[in-house]
């Protein structure tokens, strides 16, 4: 079990060796992921791990992939892309051109289901996606729009239960035990890495969503985070969060009205 | 120690359950007296798919405030919190919860475990770990880090349970502080 000190130790050497900022990150959950590190690397004691992270590229990329959460689903809380597709499509409908960013996108789940969205909305001709992730990793699983057979017909569920009146396999063709779905979806994605810790602004979007990546971050970093969407969304514009996620300790709340009961927020000043 | 002293010493009194605890709840509630001294924090198997009924429903049961807990909620005394589902419940040193959708321990989102073990690390001896009725392992090794920690560890009398398989389980690993029918709960806790 690792010491807080010793935590200390260890993301101070990822900023100053490799760039990656994670002292902001929520602290409690950071430690469990380091710990289940710790165990599932089998390193013997804490001097070890340290020096494994400081002198080998190839683990410190694995380390900094598992020390993030990447668990996604399509179609993740259904109530919420209903809402999406009574509420906030509509109003987005009569724009010439709609930009939607994903930031923390994983491994592409989200995009793919709001792709979907539009498309059945017939708005996906003149939208474009983009699709952020700190890591490179999910980013390449993300482009293929390859995904587990397994779970779909869960996700077939989310679906319906979102709304979607299609037969959701029509969605995708599937080989053995994987799915790829249809290249008309993916054709407006735009995949690319982004550090919200670090990185700014890149664009004015009609839709953010942040869904289940504050949570990782402390409070200010949330803030930080937020005045980051903040700045890149036009008026009357849209926020989405992870379902347990909120605006309530940040300053930005004042600018934002909630839309039904969603975690969603519609920016009126 | 005396039991009305354990309860004393408590900043958190942390409940976790599985099948056959939300009927243990459901009496346990209406017995609590405003203002509680701890914050009483509550921890569900539940079916991912469960809303916020489940708050709905507890909150029916008493006058205290009981919410379901949202991402840096302060965790204040007095106050009753129910674990979200399909997140894991996590406690930081600055007195605030954290969210975390990380992978299932013990089959389970929210893990007992995983926030008795939080709780542990931050409130150590102040805390008192109540593991009710359950067909699963979660819940042991939490009670041994409250355990290690100086904190108190309870379990739900097994034969009084509607599933004796998780207190039992906790009794097997190592020695508990209380073993409880329901209303010796409430007396511990009131
Ligand atoms: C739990 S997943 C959420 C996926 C999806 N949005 C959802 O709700 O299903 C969190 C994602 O946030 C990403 N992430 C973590 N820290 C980040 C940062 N500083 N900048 C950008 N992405 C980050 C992780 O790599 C991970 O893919």
């Amino acid at each position: 079990m690792i010491e807080e000190d010793e935590i200390d130790l260890l993301l101070n050497d990822l900023y100053e060796l490799h760039g990656y900022d994670f002292t902001h990150y929520s602290r409690a959950s950071l430690k469990r992921r380091i710990n289940r590190l710790w165990a599932l690397d089998k390193f013997p004691s804490f001097a070890e791990l340290r020096y494994r992270v400081k002198s080998d590229t190839d683990y410190i990329k694995r380390f900094v992939e598992e020390l993030t959460v990447n668990v996604t689903e399509m179609f993740r809380d259904p109530q919420f892309y209903k809402t999406l597709r009574t509420e906030v499509l509509p109003t987005l409908s009569a724009k010439p051109f709609i930009r939607i960013w994903h930031a923390g996108c994983s491994t592409g789940e989200e995009v793919f289901s709001m792709a979907i969205l539009l498309r059945e909305a017939r708005l996906l001709h003149k939208s474009l996606l983009y699709a952020t992730d700190l890591n490179p990793e999910v980013l390449e699983a993300a482009r293929k729009g390859i995904f587990a057979l397994a779970p779909m017909k869960q996700y077939s569920e989310n679906y319906i239960h979102s709304g979607g009146t299609a037969d959701f396999s029509s969605y995708y063709t599937a080989q053995y035990s994987r799915v790829k779905f249809r290249e008309e979806l993916a054709e407006k994605m735009v995949f690319s890495t982004h550090n919200l810790v670090s990185d700014g602004s890149f664009n004015e979007f009609d839709l953010i969503l942040c869904r289940n990546v504050l949570i990782y971050f402390d409070k200010a970093l949330q803030e930080r985070v937020l005045t980051l969407f903040d700045e890149s969304l036009g008026p009357l514009s849209y926020l989405a969060l992870g379902a347990k996620e909120t605006l309530k300790f940040s300053t930005i709340q004042a600018k934002f009205k909630q839309v039904d009961s969603e975690k969603i927020w519609r920016k009126m000043k | 120690m005396a039991e009305n002293e354990v309860i004393k010493g408590c900043k958190a009194v942390l409940i976790g359950g599985s099948t056959g605890s939300i009927d243990v709840l459901l009496s346990l509630l209406p017995a609590l007296r405003s203002p509680l001294p701890y914050a009483l924090i509550i921890v569900l198997h539940r079916k991912n798919t469960a809303d916020s009924n489940l708050a709905n429903l507890f909150a029916l049961k008493t006058s205290i405030s009981l919410v379901e807990v949202d991402d840096k909620d302060p965790i204040v005394p007095g106050n009753i919190y129910l674990a979200p589902a399909d997140y894991h419940l996590l406690l930081e040193q600055d007195g605030t919860f954290s969210l975390d959708d990380s992978e299932k321990i013990n089959y389970s989102r929210p893990s007992i475990d995983v926030t008795f073990e939080s709780a542990a690390d931050v409130y150590g001896p102040s805390l008192l770990g109540i593991l009710l009725s359950g067909a699963n392992a979660d819940g042991t090794n939490g009670l041994k880090a409250i355990k290690k920690a100086g904190g108190y560890i309870a379990v739900q009398q097994p034969e009084s349970a509607q599933v004796g398989f998780m207190p039992r389980q906790a009794m097997l690993t190592m020695p508990v502080d209380y073993v409880l029918d329901v209303s010796e709960m409430i007396t511990l806790l009131t």
